[in-house]
């Protein structure tokens, strides 16, 4: 299984707001396990789609030349369960952004039904960590993920530059 | 130009958020990472929410005093020389440095910042504005 807990942009406006899609299955593994007889998405798992949507709108806004990383779920509540057959849609916002960092807002709903709100905080990290080095290429955003994006330059997300 | 009560008061607020720890736990003399338990990429949130709650452009090299703690001349072996340590402490008011001082680590800098530490950067971070 991969690590992509998004299908789709539906919509992406640089330096300001996403808006992704998935399509929750019960060919996903971990369902069947969360919880057996009560199949439903785990709220981390909702995070870290929000984390996905909103870190590639971070990573976007400075051409995907900084390593943006998750530091910190400023909040996360959720309202509702998320169950298979639904269409999770996952819309981030840009609402502070820095040289070194950035704060993000996020709603995820299914259909008209608010499911939770998360708020992230990511660091650029190459600018933070008190002048510790890290690797020179991007292991954030690879050539494997800007390949991957490319499937991504549909309906509305024409604009992310490649 | 607020009050030093409203700026605490702003800043408390900003902590509880960020660090979810009690009102009474935002003391001016609480360290922030000894006493209210923060973590160093906690610094960002908190920049973020100060930035909110004051109207302000805060850099996190800023905050963290950077330019001093990356200078070759102020440290060695990632430890900061006396030179350092003397640029430092003119520079950051109401740190706690009894602590810092057994160990100067460059990892360790955001140890000495309390509450007060905050306030005054605040404080004349609105005075220059």
């Amino acid at each position: 299984m991969r690590w992509i807990w998004f299908d789709r942009f539906e919509e992406f406006e640089s330096g300001t707001r996403a808006v992704a899609v998935k399509n929750v299955t019960l060919a996903e593994d971990h369902l069947h396990d969360h919880f057996p007889g009560f199949p439903v998405m785990p709220a981390s798992l909702l995070i870290e789609g929000m984390a996905q949507t909103a870190g590639i709108l971070v990573g976007e806004a400075r051409g995907f030349r900084e390593k943006v990383i998750l530091a910190k779920v400023q909040r996360a509540v959720f309202h509702e369960v998320v169950r298979p057959g639904q269409q999770v849609r996952f819309e981030a916002r840009i609402e502070q952004l820095h040289d070194a960092a950035a704060v993000t807002r996020g709603t995820i709903r299914c259909g008209a039904t608010l499911v939770g709100e998360v708020d992230l905080v990511f660091s650029h990290i190459d600018q933070n960590l008190g002048g510790r080095e890290f690797p020179e290429e991007n292991f954030v955003f690879t050539e494997e993920f800007l390949a991957l994006l490319t499937t991504y330059r549909q309906r509305g997300t024409e604009r992310i530059p490649l | 130009m607020p009050t030093k009560e409203e700026i605490f008061s702003k800043i408390q607020a900003a902590l509880v958020e960020a660090l979810g720890v009690d009102e009474d736990e935002v003391t001016p003399e609480a360290t922030l990472m000894g006493d209210l338990g923060a973590e160093s990429i906690d610094f960002l949130d908190i920049i973020f929410r100060l930035e909110k709650a004051f109207g302000v452009k805060i850099s996190q090299d800023e905050l963290t005093q950077n330019d001093i703690i990356t200078n070759p001349a102020y440290q060695e072996n990632r430890k900061l020389n006396a030179a350092g340590l003397k640029a430092l402490k003119e520079r950051i008011r109401d740190g706690d440095w009894a602590t810092f001082e057994k160990d100067p680590s460059i990892d360790k800098i955001q140890s000495v910042f309390t509450v007060g530490t905050i306030v005054n950067f605040i404080e004349q971070k609105l005075a220059a504005k």
